[in-house]
């Protein structure tokens, strides 16, 4: 089992990472147009000035390497647009509100699409499987940029329950919307692969046998039938997780919410070089970490995807 | 469909004694068109690619020319501004079905894209086996990790906005799951007696790839392209949400709901309508694929 973590981390985590890091890295440099380029009537020593502060008259592979070994030390470097921060520090400020709301959304999302999936496993073929089905038909194909205004309509402009957007600090209702928003698809995705699953392992031997035996459904459900089921849903997770925080660019903004989905899409139109990078390696790192996670959590659960 | 058999020698009484035989084809046809909710989804989305393509000639009015007298105005059959008129008077009607365009267009050629790439990586993957397998496969389970919205985010603010970019970006990362199916299609069809025969012939690896693999997965392809439309839509109307994707003057879905979404209080048939042909195209190519899926390859039933 060590072995299977380690070989995980090690061989594949890590890796990709690096992979990841340095194409992003080539990627934005070889972009035509620079952060300090828009800025006109600049006289070339100031121009150069600013430059050498940020290391850009720096050959590349010194840029890489400098950026790597800050990279090391968890330094992501200045930003290139607010000039008084450095990346660190909005980064700071923005991951707990993201944090909080993916949090949020990633526990509200397991909850009701795993009771959703079991509910409909239960009652297959009735109308009450039938209506799940379908609204989780609906939840995969209404995209989250269509659904935050039409909920942002009915609940703050025509019931006027809640408030239109807004952090303040992550209070109650400031989080309703956005969680509902973000949660919306992987609920559908995740109650489908429930009742998949679960129609399966109802119907395979063993619960027959627990059946036979006479034990309450309720207790069948809970130790026999949905550690097996939920085995596909925790493979979804990963991707699950990437999901929440990409839909969280488009909720943040929407919404107004001060996360790294606005950091990020701010970032990117201002050309902040280090921003960017910052960001992505920050959520790439999250990414590939929480991919290991659950692959390692799979194996100790499921023994037989240790080998491979 | 083959050509009727001519009769047998000795059985030349007139009597017609062949088989009418289904090839896969006409099973798999069978079994979609029994398939209602395939079916319909199909017809529906046959309007839409038809409404797209032609409906802006219904309209008297054209995507550009603002409507001074009517400023986002709401439906008006006497002005015939079915949909209504954005911000600056332009008609939505026409602008919607514009949009649809581009939307399917790049729907459409991202597929391609990721076909293309997918099938030729996939096949060459599973054709050439060994340590090249394995090292293709190895190179996949690492761009498979990657946060691929952000790298084409990343992409698309770099280097400018423009139309061909993002058919590149959105295929160039979506064609990993494409590459996997094809290789284990290539896999069981290597040791096939034909692939064996083609060898002994002395055709080149790359000859067998493209004249005897990749022609015998296209029909598994075509099923899973159909459900690549729907993502490739999904994720431009994304990009040009985040005002990454399409630029003024064209217009697609996302950059559609994006006008819409900020007007929601004031005009909210400005969300209403792309959003409706938006939805109403993914649904129906989720039914298609889904439909098509099932009627050419069973077993995943």
């Amino acid at each position: 089992m060590l072995k299977f973590v380690l070989r995980r981390l090690f061989l594949e985590a890590i890796p990709t990472l690096l992979v990841l890091i340095t194409l992003t890295f080539f990627l934005i440099r070889l972009a035509p147009g620079g952060p300090f380029s828009s800025e006109i009537s600049v006289p070339p020593e100031v121009l150069a000035n600013i430059q050498a502060q940020y290391r850009l008259d720096q050959p590349l592979w010194r840029q890489y390497l400098h950026y790597l070994n800050d990279l090391l030390h968890g330094d992501l470097g200045p930003s290139f647009k607010y000039k008084d921060f450095s990346v660190n520090d909005l980064v700071n400020k923005a991951f707990p509100v993201s944090l909080r709301l993916g949090l949020f959304a990633f526990v509200v999302a397991l909850v009701v699409g795993v009771t959703a999936g079991v509910i409909a496993a239960l009652r297959q073929n009735t109308w009450v499987d039938y209506g799940v089905m379908a609204a989780a038909m609906l939840g995969v194909v209404i995209p989250n940029f269509v659904l935050a205004p039409v909920l942002m309509l009915i609940f703050a402009v025509w019931l006027k329950v809640l408030p239109p957007g807004g952090w303040e600090g992550g209070k109650a209702m400031f989080v309703v919307l956005p969680v509902a928003v973000l949660c919306q698809h992987y609920i559908a995705v995740i109650a489908r692969i429930t009742r998949g699953s679960m129609i399966e392992v109802l119907s395979s031997p063993f619960i027959r046998t627990a059946r036979a035996k006479g034990l309450p459904l309720g207790y069948i459900l809970r130790r026999h039938a949905l550690k097996p089921a939920l085995l596909p849903v925790l493979s979804y997770l990963g991707p699950a997780f990437v999901g929440v925080i990409t839909g969280s660019i488009v909720v943040e903004s929407f919404f107004g919410i001060p996360g790294i989905g606005q950091l990020f899409v701010n970032g990117a139109l201002n050309r902040d070089y280090t921003m960017v990078m910052g960001l992505t390696v920050l959520i790439g790192t999250l990414m590939i970490l929480f991919n290991a996670v659950v692959d390692i959590l799979y194996g100790l659960i499921d023994p037989r995807m240790r080998i491979r | 469909m083959n050509p009727p058999l001519p009769p047998l020698p000795g059985l030349d009484d007139g009597q017609d004694l062949s088989i009418q035989s289904r090839s896969l084809w006409a099973d798999a046809r069978r079994r979609f068109l029994r398939n209602k909710a395939a079916v319909a989804s199909l017809g529906v989305l046959s309007v839409v690619l038809l409404l797209c393509v032609f409906g802006a000639l219904l309209s008297p009015h054209n995507a550009e020319d603002p409507d001074w007298g009517s400023m986002q105005t709401a439906p008006d059959m006497e002005a015939q501004h079915w949909f209504g008129t954005d911000s600056l008077g332009r008609d939505l009607f026409v602008r919607t079905l514009l949009g649809g365009r581009i939307s399917l267009l790049v729907g459409a050629l991202g597929a391609v894209v990721a076909v293309v790439i997918g099938t030729l990586y996939g096949a060459a993957s599973g054709f050439l086996g060994g340590k090249t397998d394995s090292l293709m496969m190895r190179a996949l389970e690492i761009l498979a990790s990657f946060p691929v919205m952000f790298l084409v985010i990343v992409l698309m603010t770099f280097f400018g906005r423009e139309l061909w970019l993002i058919f590149i970006a959105i295929g160039a990362v979506s064609w990993l799951d494409m590459a996997r199916i094809v290789r284990g299609q290539t896999l069981s069809l290597k040791r096939k007696e034909f692939i064996e025969a083609a060898r002994v012939a002395g055709v080149s690896n790359l000859g067998i790839i493209l004249r005897h693999i990749v022609p015998n997965v296209l029909g598994l392809v075509a099923v899973y392209a159909t459900l690549l439309v729907p993502q490739m839509i999904l994720f431009e109307s994304f990009l040009s949400y985040l005002g990454l994707g399409v630029q003024e003057p064209m217009t697609s879905w996302g950059a559609l709901l994006e006008q819409g979404a900020k007007s929601i209080e004031s005009a909210p048939w400005e969300l209403a309508f792309p959003a409706a042909f938006l939805v109403a195209t993914l649904f129906c190519f989720n039914f298609v694929g889904d439909g098509l899926r099932d009627a050419l390859d069973p077993k995943d039933r």
